[in-house]
C-alpha cells in the first residue's frame, strides 16, 4: 500500500510543482517564510464587537449563547452549582440520574449536599440523559463554549446524552476563537499538561444544541446531538478588570 | 476489484433535466418553501457583522497564498499527521481514494461504516464501493440519511434533501421503518426528526469506521475541522475505533488563525448562523489516556483534477468552501433544483467545477445554465469570479465542436456580418424595418421565426424602424 501511496504523493506534488514552473519543492528562502508564516500563526480581523470589558464580554456570551437556544443560569460560587443545576432538572421535568466528567475542576461543588442528584463519573452510554461538564474556554463573540478531549472530560459527554449541563467559571469567557487557540498551543506545550507537545485530540466549538433544518428548512432542535444546553456562568470574579 | 472510475453524470442532458424538473410539482412546492430562507438568513448575518466584507477578502487573500504554495503546505501538513500519530493516504483518483478506503476498513474486517456528511464522499461514490465489498455505509446526516433511503443524490451541498417535502420524506420513512407501527403520527418535521434520531442512535454504536468530511485542514497541527449542526459527524468520528477524513487537497489553510477567518464568513454565508453548532478540529487518534475516542486516524487526500485547475484560468474556483450561497441565490438553480445538474456539486459552483473534474465534453452544457446575473459572484465569500469562469468553460465548449449546431452555426453567421460594420449595419437595418413592419399593428411581435423558445413565455416589444446606430449618427443623444 506504502508504494501505491507514494506514487499519488510523487504524482500530485510533481503535478502541482510543474503548473508552478517548478521541478522540485520552494526554494531554501521561500520555505524560510513560509515556516515563519505558519509559527507566527498571525491574527487575521477579530470583530470589534468583543472589545469590552470583562464583565461585558460574559454578558455577551450569555446573550449570544441564548440568541441560539442555550438555557443559562447565573450563580455567586460553586457551591451554588448542584442546586442550581438539579433545579434546572427539575424544572425541565428531567432525570437526575446524572453522567459527570471526571474533572477535578468541579470537585469544588458540594455534590454530596444535593441528595437530589444521582451522580455517575465517567464516559457515556447509550442510555444516559443528562450529563454534566465544565467547559475550559468559553468564546463571547458568538456564545460558542470550547471543550478539550482528555481523562478529565470525554467528548462523547458532548453529544451522546440529551441534555448536556455545562458549568462555566465567567473568568474563562475570552473574546474570540483565536484566545481559545492559544489557550490550546499552551496546554499542549506545558510540560505538566502531559500532553506531549500535542493538543487534544478533539476541540469542540459548541454554539448551542443540535439542530436540524433539513426538512423542509424547518428549524428542529436535537437532531442527533443533545436537544438542551444549560450553562451554568460561575460569577467567579477572578476574571473581571 | 469493486472500485470503479466511470463517472455517474447525466449533466449532458441538463436541457431534459430542467424541462422535467420544471415540471415536477413536488421540486416546485419543495423549492418555494425554501426560498427566501437562506438568502434573508446570509442578509441577517451580513449586516450583522461590520468586518464581513473586510473577512471576505482576507479569506480569499488566505485561500490565494495557499494555493500559491499548495504542494509546501501539503508536504508540511502531512508531516504533523504524522507526529500525531495519524495517516495521509494521497489519491491521485477517485479509484485511488475508493481503494484506499476499503484497504482501511477490511484491515479492521468493518460490515458497518457510518458517514458524516460528505461531498467528497459523493464525489468519489464511496458508498457504492462500501456496498459493493458488503460493508454497510449509514448516512447520519438527517438529509442525507433520508436521500439514502430514496436512493437519490443530494441536490444541494448543504442541504442535500432540499428538494423534497415533509410528505416525500414521510413516505420513505413509512416504506422503510416497517417495524414500526404503521399508523403512528409522522406528518410534522419533528416528528419525522424524532423517528430517524432513534433509528440512528443504536446505529452509532454498531459501526467499526467512521468517515467525514472535512471543511479545513490545518498545516500547523494536521488538524482536520468538520462544521455541522446536528452532531451527527461528531459522534460518526468518536464512537467507532477508525476515523477517516475525506478531503480534497484545496481544503488546506497555513494556520488555526487562517481558519478562524473562513468560518466567520462560512455559516454566515451557508445558513445565516453567526457559527454553526459544532465546529469540531480533530489531531491524530485518541492518546493513550483519553477515555473515549477513535483508535485511528486516516486522511485520504483526494486529487481527481484538482491539480490541472491549477495554473490555469479555473484555479479561483478552488478557493470554494461549499457553503452554497451560489446555488441559493441562482435564478436557475432555483427554479430547476440541484438534480438538474446532473452529477454530484449543482448550482454555479457546481457549472465552474464539474467541467474541470469529470471534463468539459461530459458537463460543458452546465456554464450555460446561468442568466449572468451576477448574484452568485456577488454573494460568494471567497471572491469566486463566477461568472467569467462560466464564460472560459463556454469558450472551451465551443472550441472542442460540444456546443450544438445550430448555435454553431447562429454565431459563425452574426460573426460573419460583425466582422464586416457595413454589411452589418445594411443587414440589422433591413431586419429592424421588417420586424417594425411585423409588428405595426400591436407594437409587439408574439411570435418570431428563429425565437419561438422565447417569445413562448413573453411578447417582444417592436422595433421603432431605425437602429441604436443610425439614430445616433443622426444626432439623437443626450450628453
Amino acid at each position: 500500500m506504502s508504494a501505491k501511496n507514494n506514487s499519488g504523493k510523487d504524482q500530485i506534488l510533481s503535478s502541482l510543482r510543474r503548473s508552478r514552473g517548478r521541478e522540485g519543492p520552494v526554494d531554501d528562502a521561500t520555505a524560510a517564510t513560509l515556516r515563519a508564516r505558519i509559527a507566527g500563526h498571525k491574527r487575521n480581523i477579530v470583530p470589534a464587537r468583543t472589545d469590552i470589558d470583562h464583565a461585558g464580554l460574559v454578558d455577551l456570551f450569555e446573550n449570544m449563547a441564548q440568541k441560539v437556544f442555550a438555557t443559562t443560569a447565573r450563580v455567586s460560587d460553586m457551591a451554588d452549582v448542584p442546586d442550581a443545576i438539579a433545579d434546572y432538572l427539575r424544572g425541565a421535568n428531567l432525570p437526575s440520574k446524572v453522567v459527570m466528567a471526571p474533572d477535578t475542576d468541579l470537585d469544588a461543588a458540594p455534590w454530596a449536599e444535593n441528595a437530589l442528584l444521582e451522580i455517575r463519573r465517567g464516559v457515556p452510554d447509550e442510555p444516559d440523559q443528562v450529563s454534566i461538564t465544565s467547559a475550559p474556554s468559553a468564546v463571547a463573540e458568538t456564545g460558542t463554549l470550547a471543550m478539550y478531549s482528555g481523562p478529565a472530560h470525554p467528548s462523547t459527554l458532548n453529544f451522546i446524552p440529551e441534555t448536556h449541563v455545562v458549568v462555566l467559571p465567567a473568568s474563562r469567557v475570552v473574546k474570540s476563537y483565536e484566545d481559545v487557540f492559544d489557550a490550546v498551543r499552551e496546554l499542549a506545550a506545558d510540560p505538566d499538561s502531559g500532553r506531549g507537545g500535542l493538543p487534544p485530540r478533539t476541540v469542540n466549538f459548541i454554539t448551542g444544541p443540535s439542530r436540524s433544518g433539513d426538512i423542509e428548512q424547518t428549524l428542529l432542535l436535537g437532531a442527533h446531538g443533545p436537544r438542551r444546553l444549560h450553562i451554568v456562568i460561575v460569577e467567579d470574579g477572578a476574571g473581571d478588570d | 476489484m469493486s472500485t470503479s472510475s466511470t463517472v455517474h453524470s447525466t449533466s449532458r442532458n441538463f436541457k431534459n433535466n430542467a424541462r422535467d424538473q420544471l415540471a415536477n410539482e413536488d421540486l416546485q412546492a419543495a423549492l418555494n418553501k425554501a426560498r427566501g430562507h437562506f438568502v434573508d438568513g446570509r442578509t441577517t448575518a451580513r449586516d450583522n457583522l461590520p468586518e464581513f466584507d473586510a473577512l471576505r477578502g482576507q479569506a480569499r487573500d488566505i485561500k490565494d497564498h495557499t494555493l500559491e504554495h499548495l504542494d509546501f503546505y501539503l508536504e508540511a501538513y502531512e508531516e504533523k499527521v504524522r507526529e500525531s500519530g495519524g495517516h495521509v493516504h494521497w489519491a491521485r483518483t477517485a479509484a485511488d481514494a475508493q481503494r484506499i478506503v476499503l484497504d482501511i476498513c477490511r484491515s479492521v474486517g468493518a460490515k458497518q461504516v457510518n458517514k458524516g456528511k460528505s461531498m467528497i464522499g459523493e464525489e468519489i461514490e464511496i458508498n457504492k464501493a462500501l456496498e459493493a465489498d458488503g460493508i454497510r455505509p449509514i448516512e447520519t446526516d438527517l438529509g442525507e440519511y433520508i436521500i439514502q433511503l430514496r436512493g437519490e443524490l443530494p441536490s444541494h451541498i448543504i442541504a442535500p434533501a432540499v428538494h423534497l417535502t415533509k410528505a416525500q420524506v414521510e413516505t420513505s420513512f413509512r416504506e422503510n421503518h416497517t417495524e414500526l407501527d404503521p399508523d403512528r403520527v409522522l406528518e410534522e418535521p419533528i416528528s419525522l426528526l424524532d423517528e430517524a434520531r432513534t433509528i440512528l442512535r443504536k446505529k452509532y454504536f454498531e459501526a467499526e469506521v467512521g468517515i467525514t468530511g472535512a471543511n479545513l485542514l490545518i498545516a500547523e497541527t494536521g488538524s482536520s475541522i468538520i462544521v455541522t449542526n446536528e452532531g451527527n459527524g461528531d459522534l460518526s468520528q468518536l464512537i467507532p475505533k477508525v476515523h477517516i477524513v475525506l478531503a480534497s487537497l484545496e481544503k488546506i489553510v497555513p494556520t488555526l488563525e487562517d481558519a478562524a477567518t473562513i468560518l466567520r464568513v462560512l455559516a454566515r454565508s451557508a445558513t445565516g448562523q453567526e457559527f454553526s453548532s459544532y465546529t469540531t478540529l480533530s489531531t491524530g487518534p485518541k492518546r493513550a489516556e483519553d477515555p473515549d475516542g477513535p483508535e485511528q486516524y486516516h486522511v485520504v487526500l483526494l486529487d481527481n483534477g484538482r491539480t490541472d485547475m491549477i495554473g490555469t484560468e479555473f484555479e479561483e474556483m478552488l478557493r470554494c468552501i461549499r457553503c452554497g450561497a451560489c446555488m441559493n441565490h441562482c435564478p436557475v438553480y432555483q427554479s430547476v433544483g440541484g438534480h438538474a445538474y446532473g452529477w454530484v456539486y449543482p448550482g454555479p459552483m457546481g457549472s465552474v467545477l464539474s467541467p474541470g473534474l469529470i471534463g468539459v465534453d461530459e458537463a460543458g452544457h452546465l456554464p450555460n445554465a446561468s442568466t449572468f446575473c451576477g448574484r452568485c459572484e456577488e454573494v460568494c465569500p471567497m471572491h469566486i469570479p463566477l461568472p467569467k469562469m462560466m464564460r472560459h468553460w463556454r469558450e472551451r465548449e465551443f472550441e472542442s465542436h460540444l456546443s450544438p449546431g445550430s448555435a454553431r452555426v447562429g454565431l459563425g453567421v452574426w460573426a460573419f456580418f460583425a466582422r464586416r460594420p457595413r454589411l452589418y449595419q445594411l443587414a440589422t437595418g433591413l431586419q429592424m424595418r421588417m420586424l417594425a413592419r411585423m409588428g405595426r399593428k400591436r407594437g409587439r411581435l408574439s411570435s418570431l421565426p428563429l425565437a419561438g423558445g422565447w417569445t413562448k413565455y413573453r411578447e417582444l416589444p417592436a422595433p421603432q424602424g431605425r437602429t441604436f446606430q443610425s439614430r445616433w449618427r443622426s444626432g439623437e443623444r443626450v450628453r
